[in-house]
């Protein structure tokens, strides 16, 4: 790879540890990968954050990092494995929020804004079309590509960090205009209402095609929580970094090269909510996967308004939108019906496996992690059935 | 016999080699505190990859696999040295951090011309494996 005189210095060590370690993890990412050279990015979003998923390793990891190393540009941080301010509520062990604040302390020193949300988006991490960017978290990477316009690839915690470190990633990949033009050609047949219709249609899209870049088209509109839920399926089902959807995208696409063309129809939509539906009762609903907008707050504080709920309810959100929440008056009515609103963290990557047996939720993606990481059963369904189920216990 | 390479990690190591057909996991493949491979059906369930020249195709698995190679290093079970057919980014990064030597991409397939219990020497700085 060609290097110029300031990188070819922090591989030296020049500008200490950190920024040594990232460059050479930066170059062997780059070689592996045939990229000429490095390109300047103007973002960082860093995933690997919950306590549940580094372990000690981790933690050592970043702290050694912490010692000398500081971020070149706007950094965020993908959610941890708690709440950090209120985690008790949450029914989180001591040993385990100790831990979990070093991590963020060490993310901390290191200039890193401890946002703890994967909707960087949402709270100032925007960046704009045509942007070079390095983002973990792949609800938020595919939304980056496909409903910004900027261009990132799927980066891991580590990657992302080295990027954050050096202000540096390996020119390879979605960085590059002929890595992003549409693969396949995906016609969608059905009618897309609610959250969970977008959900499952990119749970079908990217069972059919895995992480080809599709050329979407027939979804007349789609609102932005639809297209992050949506985001968040593709990625999930498909690992998809990027899709063109027709009339949402900002960068043009061309026609895919071969010919190949798949149909998405009212009973693929079907099949899919089949597939993330289990027998069972909720005892646990969650929403605010990916991170609740003030809209979503909106209208489960609408629901909720003057109910009780009877099954453990969590609607998980970034601090920065939950505090204009409780400014807007949401929070006060959804905490008065019993239901919690989860700061810094989610249903992902808290440590809740035993806690709950079934799991309600609006998201294609929380049912993934849901039964994966947890073991739960899960239910999927608009916001309103999930808000039903929270207040009767039954799904409906 | 001497073989080129890529340097992916750099460093000096020599050790006994363990040779696997199979793509390993690091995070949820392998006892981070045992240095022992714990994935069912592996085939080399059960047996210790600390301190050796451990040869093995690619990597796979979750990118939380990186921390949990350093995790073994600090724990003093890590392999001495990595030699991969073709490495991936969750491997290569893992031994980045970790300074643990990893090579890929030699002049003949390291699976084949490798044995298992065969001294193996890996100069990652130099990308080059001496057995």
């Amino acid at each position: 790879m060609e290097l110029t005189k300031e990188e070819q210095e922090m591989l030296a060590g020049k500008h200490g540890n950190a920024a040594k370690k990232s460059m050479e993890i930066l170059v062997a990412l780059g070689e592996i990968y045939g990229a000429k050279n490095m390109i300047p990015v103007s973002s960082v979003q860093v995933a690997g954050v919950s306590y549940h998923n580094l372990g000690d390793a981790g933690l050592e990891y970043l702290e050694d990092l912490s010692k000398d190393g500081q971020v070149k540009v706007l950094t965020t941080l993908n959610p941890a494995g708690m709440d950090l301010e209120d985690w008790h509520n949450l029914g989180i062990s001591e040993d385990f929020a100790e831990k979990q604040l070093k991590v963020v302390n060490a993310f901390a020193k290191m200039g890193i804004i401890p946002s703890c949300t994967c909707t960087p988006y949402f709270v100032g991490n925007l960046p704009r079309f045509g942007e070079h960017i390095a983002w973990s978290e792949s609800s938020a990477v595919c939304f980056a590509n496909s409903v910004l316009g900027a261009r990132t690839n799927r980066e891991g915690g580590p990657s992302a960090l080295a990027a954050a470190l050096t202000g540096r990633t390996p020119n390879y990949g979605m960085h590059l205009d002929e890595n992003r033009h549409p693969q396949v050609l995906v016609k969608v047949k059905a009618k897309l209402k609610t959250i969970p219709d977008f959900g499952e249609l990119g749970h079908a899209i990217g069972k059919k095609i895995g992480n080809r870049i599709p050329l979407i088209t027939g979804v007349r509109a789609a609102t932005t929580e639809q297209l992050k839920s949506f985001c968040a399926s593709m990625a999930t089902y498909g690992g998809t970094a990027l899709f063109h959807m027709k009339g949402i995208t900002p960068e043009k696409a061309k026609k895919p090269a071969g010919d190949e063309m798949v149909e998405i129809t009212a009973a693929d939509l079907d099949e899919a909510r089949k597939a993330m539906t289990d027998e069972g009762e909720p005892d646990f609903v969650s929403l605010g996967c990916p991170h609740a907008s003030l809209s979503e707050l909106k209208r489960i504080a609408e629901l909720l308004k003057g109910k009780k709920v009877a099954v453990e309810t969590w609607v998980a959100v970034a601090r920065p939108i939950k505090e204009l929440a409780d400014k807007a008056g949401y929070s006060k009515i959804i905490e008065a019906a019993g239901a919690k609103l989860a700061c810094d963290t989610c249903m992902v990557v808290a440590p809740l496996k035993g806690r709950f047996k079934c799991m309600a939720t609006d998201s294609a993606k929380a049912c993934f992690y849901g039964r994966g990481s947890n073991g739960f059963k899960v239910k999927i369904g608009p916001v309103e059935q999930c808000i039903k189920a929270a207040v009767t216990g039954k799904w409906s | 016999m001497e073989l080129k390479g890529r340097k992916i990690s750099a460093g000096v190591a020599e050790g006994e080699a363990l040779v696997t057909n199979q793509a390993i996991s690091f995070y949820g493949g392998v006892d981070a505190d045992k240095g022992i491979v714990v994935e069912k059906g592996h085939e080399l369930e059960g047996k210790s990859i600390a301190g050796k020249i451990l040869i093995f195709p690619t990597g796979k698995g979750s990118t939380v696999g990186s921390y949990t190679l350093y995790r073994m290093k600090k724990n003093g079970m890590a392999p001495a040295a990595m030699i991969n057919r073709e490495c991936e980014p969750i491997v290569a990064v893992g031994a980045i951090i970790s300074n643990i030597p990893l090579v890929d991409k030699l002049e003949i397939d390291p699976l084949k011309a490798i044995k298992t219990g065969q001294r193996v020497k890996v100069d990652g700085s130099q990308a080059k494996v001496v057995f």
